[in-house]
């Protein structure tokens, strides 16, 4: 209950917050532009429509994730409004959760919002099926709530613009790290690829959560796999949260 | 059961490259007891806020304890009883009034009509009623501190932190904030508020304590607090030869000040007094009135924190 007056009013926030909408609204004029010029351009390249598209929400996403997720709770202690708010009747675990689902909300409304803009034009301009393509944007989705987790961690005990470069790494880490083992296991000695197997056990694997190429390329998706990817996410997403609990539960406010 | 209880808190903060401790609050023996108002003073950066983010579980202590309503601070039970205001509050910007308050509401468990009733209310009462639908980065500093007010008192608290209640008022605000806290009080709650502005404390408080530096150097009735101290009489009195004044001068403990054709003569005690009436009478000198001055708070204040560094 508790939980979700703090989400709704976190996603309240970012309702009201013009930058939002700003970066939403760019984010449909590049998709809605991009494919555009495309199918003018090239004859009949549909699948151009559809990498451009995934990699436009991916982005946008990625930026919204990043930057919300990282004021999520530093900006409440920096501006002194949690002050009153922790002083209520609530638990510490329970404000973190809170301010979490409320960006997981926002989110869930903009990668919707372009993702609904994408299947619109990939169905005026191809009348394809949109199914996978609904898939492809869900596993964004679902990369974008462990990004805002891991966004959200680091701001527990780092400056926002600090946590901004570290998720931002974590995440390209996190899309190399299985290449990165596939290549140590090939070419490393024994120590490179402990270190390999240490970072992709570590590293959110993020090329789990991408079915772009399958989806682009028409590749069947195993749907066994893809329950397994669904677990892994969630489960990760959990510990990172947990980890930003913790210690925000330790934590002074000056 | 106390309303507050510390017992030999202590907080040090690390500050600087070195993690250098530094130490805000030691040893605090802290009282208030329940239904009374009880003044925390003390100059800036005294120790104050800390106390009371002590008090709310805003930070750990590094030593000694404290129990508010007899639970660790930050235990929710405790919230839910106590109404805390921090200094200078800040709100989330981009909600109403309204909407902030009925927000707190909800957080601290009130349905939807009790919300709707203590909102008005209080907007009543705080006079804020107009600005209720306007966003927050359109207050005043005033409002903000009403609206703070309003936010505490949402969960008709038993015991009332207040940090710098006063402060952002201009003086027709900080009569009603006195006001308020001496109708909580009536209506049997306790309140706890920190002050550096003494007059705002003497007038609404059952006890006080004055903390200095982190330490708490006096606590309890302003009248015990005071009434240790020397006080002085004055003694108005006109038609004094100016041999006599002269001969006076050593029981004097300032010089006389003259007003109009009178002179203000003051002494140090019941002693002194005595015999400069008996100087006075002798010359045939014309007595206006004798009044025993207690020492303010204000200058026992002044006595005792002047000495020391106050950044
Ligand atoms: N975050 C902090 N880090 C280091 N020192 C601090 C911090 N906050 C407050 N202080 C110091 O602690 C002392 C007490 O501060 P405070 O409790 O705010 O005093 P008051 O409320 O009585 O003005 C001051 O000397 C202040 O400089
Ligand atoms: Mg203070």
């Amino acid at each position: 209950m508790r939980v979700a007056v703090i989400a709704l009013n976190t996603f309240k926030e970012a309702v009201r917050d013009r930058i939002l909408y700003a970066i939403l609204v760019f984010a449909l004029v590049m998709l809605a532009g991009s494919t555009i010029l495309v199918t003018i351009s090239v004859d009949g390249e549909e699948k151009i429509i559809k990498d451009l598209g995934l990699a436009c929400i991916s982005i946008f996403g990625l930026l919204i994730a990043t930057f919300l997720g990282t004021g999520l709770v530093s900006k409440e202690i920096e501006k002194r409004t949690l002050y009153t708010i922790i002083s209520k009747p609530i638990h510490r675990y329970q404000f973190i959760l809170g301010k979490y689902l409320g960006l997981v909300m926002t989110l869930l409304v903009n990668v919707g919002v372009m993702g609904l803009g994408l299947i619109g034009l990939a169905y005026i301009w191809e009348g394809t099926s949109s199914v996978r393509l609904l898939l492809a944007v869900l596993f964004i989705f679902l990369e974008l709530v462990l990004v805002t987790a891991i966004a959200m961690l680091f701001s527990a005990f780092s400056s926002p613009a600090l946590s901004a470069l570290f998720t931002l790494c974590l995440f390209v880490a996190g899309h190399l790290s299985a290449d990165l083992r596939l290549f140590a296991a090939q070419f490393g000695g024994a120590a490179t690829k402990l270190l390999a197997e240490v970072l992709f056990f570590l590293l959110p694997n993020l090329s789990r959560l991408n079915l772009k190429d399958q989806t682009v390329h028409g590749i069947a998706i195993d749907g066994g796999t893809m329950a397994l990817s669904v677990v892994y996410a969630i489960f990760y997403v959990a510990a990172l949260v947990l980890a930003a609990m913790a210690i925000f539960q330790r934590r002074d406010f000056k | 059961m106390n309303a507050i209880e510390t017992e030999k808190l202590g907080k040090e903060y690390r500050i600087g490259f070195w993690r250098k401790r530094i130490c805000v609050l030691s040893q605090l023996d802290l009282t208030v007891h329940e239904g009374e108002v009880f003044g925390y003073l003390g100059p800036n950066g005294a120790g104050k806020t800390t106390t009371l983010k002590l008090l709310t579980g805003l930070l750990r202590p590094t030593s000694g304890k404290a129990k508010v309503l007899g639970r660790p601070p930050g235990d929710v039970v405790m919230q839910q009883q106590v109404g805390f205001l921090p200094e200078q509050p800040s709100f989330y910007e981009y909600l109403t009034g309204r909407e902030l308050l009925n927000f707190y509401g909800q957080l601290v468990g009130l349905d939807r009509p009790t919300r709707r009733e203590q909102i008005e209310g209080l907007a009543r009462q705080l006079r804020i009623e107009s600005a209720l639908d306007l966003q927050l980065r359109k207050y005043s500093k005033g409002m903000l501190q009403r609206l703070g007010l309003a936010q505490a008192l949402l969960n008709d608290p038993r015991l009332v932190l207040l940090d710098e209640p006063m402060s952002g008022l201009d003086p027709i605000g900080r009569w009603e904030v006195r006001d308020l806290l001496l109708r909580l009080k009536s209506e049997g709650r306790t309140v706890f508020f920190s002050s550096h502005i003494i007059p705002d404390v003497e007038m609404v408080c059952d006890r006080v304590g004055i903390l200095v530096g982190g330490r708490l150097v006096a606590q309890g009735p302003i009248d015990d607090i005071l009434g240790a101290q020397i006080a002085s009489i004055e003694v108005t009195a006109s038609q004094v030869p100016p041999e006599v004044m002269a001969e006076l001068g050593y029981l004097l403990v300032t010089q006389s000040v003259p007003r109009g054709e009178r002179l203000l003569l003051t002494v140090k005690d019941e002693a002194a007094l005595a015999e400069l009436l008996t100087r006075l009478l002798d010359c045939k000198a014309t007595i206006h009135a004798i009044a025993p001055h207690r020492e303010s708070l204000e200058e026992y204040f002044i006595r005792y924190v002047q000495p020391r560094e106050t950044p």
